[in-house]
């Protein structure tokens, strides 16, 4: 398994790392918070820890630590646009529910 | 599921609590609004696309507003009713009107007719939804933009930066934050305009020169700002600002529009609709020849064309005008063309290829034109905006501004003593002594002013306060202390207190150009009452998405199976609903009666969904054995 990006979610990506100038991939994670588990976590990754997993898709790194790849494993990124808002979108096999308003998801 | 976006390292935050922050260009033409989206700054525009929002407002009897370009088309309708350029009433006086220049189409009511019973000084112009500032006519445009950003954002906003000019004043930047107030929106600064660009283009950044001087050049619709700043350890001064507040790219079209009458041999027609004609067409050519050589003009039965060389020539004398602005500007500041190490071009009319390259000309170099010159304050101001906001993990980049004017008090024989001098980098606090002139003097009235000037006439007044319960003692052994405070944005807080007796009075300033209170509470609670009428709307609206998704369902479903589970008189019955509900959606104008005929379309398909339902088993449990499903 893997963690994929589709090629609108990857075109961003990229567009968001060249435009900060720096950064060696994205760094994708859980928290335990919110009021449905857990929420995901996207940020820009400046260093790749020992530990850390890292997938490479349409020549990003996509780097998750072990703890959250049990709950991200499988998961594609997406890029869309909901109206006015626009924003990443996950598809996660591992999420069975999530709360009314999305923005966290229980396994 | 929510949409997500990408944060700084570390930088995370919990569901629920974004910290969303925007910036806006709260123009005298045009205002924007822009966010910092995954690392990188954008502008906001509206479900059509749009970026630029007119910065009109048009009061409707019934107490409803139109605001941005919906009410600058029906502006030569409705003149009395529609307000624009509000940003060059904002913080002035009734006194002040007289001097702005040009005349105004409004009415202005008197002041002891404030609609909020309260009397002040501050210009309201009859409309017929009453009396309105230009405060208030502000806020509606800040309320259109905030909800657009909460709308594109996808959440409610924690704060926002909003430009103003360079030259804004006490009272100018006081009102502004008032009309954000009423918009209900946290302001977490206000920032220079010609420091928002030079944000933009990460000047603040550029660590290889210790001091930086820059210049922005602003040519607007109507108007023409030149600023000189000089950056020093990211803290950004205001060198010297000038411009005409009659110069802008109307003037371009101008111009054109007058030698295309001339060429048509219309210039002595008084038809005002070839005249409108005229203007329309010359700023089409004037737009078109930013991008060719050469351009066809038409006009009634006339056809000629027009080369940039033509047209180069033509305007010669307006952008000349605008370089002795910048010449007067650098002398201001005590500088030489070539110690400018950047110049930043803002505005619509900088897109003009002589303006650019006179402009270069003039300053030796060429000038920054990559960022969308319309756009390019909204989006320092919403970079800003994002630091603000904690959504950086160290204070890089925060901005420190200094104060455009001095600020002082008058003193015996209406001169000016000077607490604060200007470009003082803010927040600031400054106290000074003073003491009484009489024997048993118990008061003493604070006259603060604003200004460079010596004598009080020749100053700005912003505010004027008592001190009472000075304990009576001889001339001069008083010792009242006045502490000046101004806050991050510019803005003041006076106090007096005296000191030998310990007795304190201490007085809070706020401009005589900005609003009361009480004003502003009874603008809230007018802004309350029509919360019902906002609400209805709203609800109109989750009713009209929820019609959308009833039909669509409905057509899908249909297509897919219609003519296998339907007979004919059930078609034509589910059809009947449906237009039914296509007619309710169209033109109801309540929730209620769309609600309605979506419960009623759903009740009509009852049998169908059902009958649907029934297949879909059927198909499912097909080639099973029943034991299967009892397990």
């Amino acid at each position: 398994m893997a963690i994929t990006l589709t090629d609108v979610a990857a075109d961003r990506v990229n567009t968001f790392l060249a435009n900060r100038g720096k950064g060696v991939g994205l760094r994708l994670g859980i928290k335990t918070h919110g009021c449905s588990g857990m929420a995901y976590v996207m940020e820009f990754a400046d260093e790749i820890e020992e530990t850390d997993e890292v997938f490479e898709d349409h020549g990003i790194k996509i780097i998750v630590d072990p703890k959250s790849l049990v709950y991200l494993d499988g998961t594609e990124m997406d890029f869309t646009k909901e109206g006015l808002n626009e924003g990443f979108k996950f598809t996660n096999p591992n999420e069975s529910g999530a709360c009314g308003c999305g923005e966290s998801f229980t396994v | 599921m929510a949409l997500l976006q990408i944060s700084e390292p570390g930088m995370s935050t919990a569901p629920h609590e974004h910290r969303l922050a925007v910036g806006i260009d709260l123009g005298t033409t045009n205002s924007l609004v822009a966010s910092v989206r995954s690392g990188a700054a954008e502008i906001l525009c509206d479900p059509e696309g749009n970026a630029l929002l007119p910065s009109v407002v048009r009061y409707l009897e019934n107490g409803a507003t139109e605001v941005g370009k919906k009410a600058q088309d029906n502006q030569l309708e409705d003149l009395p009713n529609t307000i624009s350029s509000a940003k060059r009433l904002l913080g002035r006086g009734i006194k002040d009107l007289k001097t702005l220049g040009g005349s105004l189409p409004y009415e202005f009511a008197t002041a002891s007719s404030s609609s909020h019973g309260t009397e002040s000084n501050v210009p309201q112009i009859k409309t017929v939804a009453g009396n309105k500032t230009a405060i208030e006519v502000s806020a509606e445009i800040l309320k259109t933009l905030k909800q657009r950003a909460e709308e594109s954002l996808g959440g409610e906003l924690k704060g926002a930066v909003i430009t103003v000019p360079a030259y804004f004043d006490d009272a100018q930047r006081q009102a502004t934050k008032d009309a954000a107030r009423l918009a209900d929106l946290k302001v977490f600064r206000l920032l220079n305009e010609p420091t928002a660009a030079a944000v933009a283009y990460g000047l603040d950044q550029k660590e290889e020169l210790s001091e930086r001087i820059i210049a922005v050049y602003d040519l607007g619709g109507g108007t023409f700002d030149i600023s000189i700043l000089k950056l020093n350890k990211g803290v950004f001064e205001v060198m010297a600002t000038g411009g005409d507040s009659a110069l802008g790219g109307d003037d371009f079209d101008h111009a054109i529009a007058e030698w295309i009458l001339e060429e048509a041999l219309l210039e002595d027609t008084h038809n005002t609709k070839i005249h409108r004609k005229a203007m329309i067409e010359a700023r089409r050519v004037k737009e078109a020849l930013t991008d060719n050589n050469e351009v066809s003009v038409k006009l009634e039965d006339w056809q000629g064309s027009l080369s940039r060389n033509q047209f180069d020539e033509m305007v010669a004398p307006l952008v000349k005008k605008t370089l002795m602005a910048c010449r007067r500007a650098l002398r201001d500041s005590s500088l030489d063309k070539d110690q400018v190490h950047d110049v930043v071009m803002v505005g619509g009319s900088t897109r003009m290829p002589v303006v650019r390259e006179k402009v270069g000309e003039f300053f030796g170099q060429p000038p920054l034109v990559d960022i969308d010159p319309d756009k390019v304050v909204a989006i320092g101001a919403a970079l800003q905006a994002d630091v603000l906001a904690g959504n950086k993990p160290d204070a890089e980049m925060l901005l420190l501004d200094v104060i455009p004017l001095s600020l002082g008090l008058e003193t015996y024989g209406g001169l000016v003593e000077k607490v604060i001098a200007r470009n003082t980098t803010i927040p600031i606090t400054r106290a000074q002594e003073f003491t009484t002139f009489k024997d048993n003097q118990t008061a003493m009235t604070v006259h603060i002013l604003q200004g460079e000037r010596e004598t009080v006439e020749e100053n700005r007044s912003l505010a004027k306060f008592a001190l009472k319960g000075i304990p009576p003692m001889v001339a001069g052994a008083a010792r009242i202390k006045v502490t000046f405070q101004v806050d991050a944005d510019g803005l003041l807080n006076v106090h007096a207190e005296e000191e030998t007796t310990g007795a304190k009075a201490g007085v809070e300033v706020k401009p005589s150009y900005g609003l009361t209170d009480s004003e502003i509470e009874g603008m809230i609670r007018d802004s309350m009452d029509n919360a019902q009428a906002d609400m209805e709307a709203r609800k109109l609206r989750e009713q009209l998405v929820e019609a959308d998704r009833t039909l669509e369902a409905l057509d899908s479903a249909m297509a897919s199976d219609a003519d296998r589970m339907l007979n004919d008189e059930e078609k034509k019955t589910l059809l009947a609903a449906r237009s039914e509900l296509m007619e309710a959606k169209h033109t109801s104008k309540d929730a209620e009666s769309v609600k309605a005929a979506i419960k009623n379309m759903e009740k009509v398909a009852e049998f169908y969904v059902a009958r649907r339902m029934d297949d879909n088993v059927k198909k499912a449990m097909a080639g099973h054995n029943v034991d299967e499903f009892n397990k």
